[in-house]
């Protein structure tokens, strides 16, 4: 089962520019999380701020009791190999093959023989669908295999905690739902927890068990997805809509100015009920999500402090069996 | 579980500091920033030396670090080293001449060839085709976020490349010092015999009348140190390049210009000191 991630009162700042203050939020043992927000947001210092990466100037993220920003180096190292972390790039490295990377932690925390290290690699590589590439190199394969190949590297040591940096830049619709799919299903198979930092709405509304969404310098909310999905906040629901009428500008935020004079043009943010997409189940085959049954009792004692609409979603997706069991 | 909607009031600037938010420290000072580059390079080399001593060693990695450096430095310094030696003989030889003490021309080239000469050129190579070729790899590696992936999986990249890569200068910075002596003192004999005219039995006689072994440890010592500043400086530039990928063009040529720097003085602290504890022969 997946470890819980505690992020208490976080706040980043290069320089004098600050990038985001006071997140709080805790991540779900074993669930899937999405943090949503505008390019630019800094999700991905905060995902970096989480794995220790970068150090933000207060608060702390505790994983099994590691402070990842203010512990000492040697166990943060430690801690770290409980992550599996896919960078937006893949981050693989240019002089190995894509065996001989997805092999690299297997190699170096791992005394396994070279026919076992070769079994669980060729594993991971059939199910990113990479079978038949492992013998090239990073340079020679496109943007959306490098990136399958990253996952494929971060998968290798049965990680208890996945982070995604942007699973979906750079990919096609198609290879989005599978990799969608597949991150599910991953789930299911080894009930980590998850955090998917991504601006794709696909995504969004139909991977995550809980989203999260930053803008301006804040965490705006974070809670079970129905939350967000059905949320009348003019950020949450301009950018889950994909308008330009709202709070968020080109360039992060509008000022109120503006703001005002679009409300008075009458184009303000449309209101209206979004319906909430069912969330994707895993394959058929695969086990129930542990995730999916715990969370389903964590948000029904949680129900009262809901609002309403995101309590009739809740009650309406709970109406068929939770978790993917296919009775 | 919802913080109320941030919108930010018209007319104030984009990354004004919330007035909320706990006093930072005050900027630092531009003054200080040379100190604070120094500092970290100390503590980068304070770093590396102890996960020297820290298991497990990468052996595969040092030995073909140790590879590309002798195979990028052997040639070039082989090379060098003849028309030094040469240099060095024929001036010194004419020197003597001038002062009617010929017979010790052999000793006082030997002496500058080995003390100075050798580790100088050592260093030049070192740092100018092995530290380059390290600093614009971990450059290259850093920018493209390799070391983060590296560092995510638990992997220390200081343990794992910055710690072969000074191991091997060091090491051939001490092998290549060796064979620049050797091939410095025999370009130098030809030179004196050959073109000057010099005794040969005068020339090999006057060694053992000027030099002793401690220059030549002296000299092996320098070209250690000189190899593991130049594999620090490189590590640090190529660790910290700043801003893509003509940051690392810029990092390899800072890294090479600081090294030749740091070499040149520390040689002569080294020097100074060797020459202040370590008596004259006959004297």
């Amino acid at each position: 089962m997946g470890i819980e991630v505690v992020v208490e009162g976080l706040t980043k700042s290069f320089g004098k520019q600050n990038i985001w203050q006071d997140v709080s939020l805790t991540l779900p043992a074993g669930e899937v999380s999405v943090m949503l927000g505008p390019s630019g947001t800094g999700k991905t210092v905060f995902l970096k701020s989480i794995i220790g990466l970068l150090k933000p100037e207060q608060g702390r993220v505790l994983i099994n009791g590691v402070d990842m920003v203010n512990s000492p180096e040697r166990e943060i190292m430690e801690t770290r190999k409980l992550f599996g972390l896919m960078f937006q790039d893949g981050a693989l490295f240019g002089s190995m093959s894509l065996f001989d990377n997805i092999a690299f932690p297997l190699r170096e925390h791992t005394r396994k023989k070279e026919s076992e290290i070769r079994r669980i690699v060729m594993e991971r590589i059939d199910i990113v669908g990479l079978l038949g590439a492992e013998e090239k190199l990073p340079g020679e394969i496109s943007g959306g295999m490098r990136k399958r190949a990253g996952l494929a590297r971060a998968l290798v040591l049965d990680p208890q905690i996945i982070l995604c940096d942007e699973p979906d830049s750079g990919l096609d619709p198609v290879r989005t739902a599978y990799l969608s799919q597949l991150l599910i299903d991953l789930n299911a198979q080894i009930d980590a927890t998850m955090l998917i930092v991504t601006h794709n709405l696909d995504i969004a509304a139909t991977v995550p068990d809980n989203m999260g969404m930053l803008f301006c310098r804040n965490l705006v909310t974070f809670g079970p997805r129905e939350v967000l999905l059905t949320s009348d906040m003019p950020v949450v629901s301009q950018f889950l809509a994909g308008r330009r009428e709202g709070p968020i500008g080109m360039s992060e935020e509008k000022d109120a100015a503006t703001l005002a004079a679009e409300q008075l043009n009458g184009t303000g943010p449309g209101a209206g009920p979004r319906s909430v997409v069912p969330q994707l189940e895993p394959s058929p085959g695969m086990p129930v999500r542990q995730g999916a049954l715990r969370r389903r009792e964590r948000v029904m004692s949680m129900m009262g402090q809901l609002p309403q609409a995101a309590r009739t979603a809740i009650l309406n997706s709970y109406t068929p069996a939770p978790g993917g069991g296919r009775l | 579980m919802t913080a109320p909607l941030p919108v930010r009031p018209a007319g104030e600037p984009a990354d004004r500091v919330p007035a909320d938010a706990t006093p930072r420290q005050k900027p630092p000072s531009r003054l200080l920033a040379p100190l604070r580059e120094t500092g970290k390079l100390f503590a980068l080399a304070a770093a590396v030396t102890r996960a020297i001593f820290r298991r497990p060693f990468q052996v595969r990695e040092f030995i073909e670090q140790f590879w590309f450096v002798a195979s990028v430095t052997i040639l070039p310094a082989a090379l060098v080293s003849i028309p030094f030696g040469a240099v060095i003989a024929l001036q010194v030889g004419s020197l003597t001449e001038q002062l009617g003490a010929q017979s010790f021309t052999g000793g006082a080239s030997v002496l500058a060839v080995i003390q100075q000469a050798s580790p100088l050129i050592v260093a030049l190579l070192i740092s100018g085709a092995a530290g380059s070729a390290i600093c614009a790899d971990l450059g290259s590696r850093k920018i493209r976020e390799e070391l983060d992936a590296m560092e995510v999986m638990g992997v220390s990249p200081i343990q794992r490349l910055v710690v072969p890569r000074v191991l091997a200068t060091m090491l051939v910075a001490v092998l290549l010092n060796g064979l620049v002596s050797v091939v410095g003192t025999l370009g130098g004999y030809f030179f004196n015999v050959i073109m000057q005219g010099g005794t040969p039995g005068a020339y090999l006689a006057s060694f053992s009348a000027l030099a002793q072994l401690p220059d030549l440890y002296i000299g092996e010592f320098k070209a250690l140190v000189f190899g593991f500043i130049a594999g620090i400086v490189a590590a640090y530039r190529g660790l910290n390049p700043r801003g893509g990928p003509k940051g690392v063009g810029d990092a390899v040529n800072q890294s090479v210009v600081i090294t030749f720097m740091l070499l040149f003085f520390v040689n002569m602290v080294l020097t100074a000191i060797y020459l202040q504890i370590v008596p004259a022969k006959g004297s």
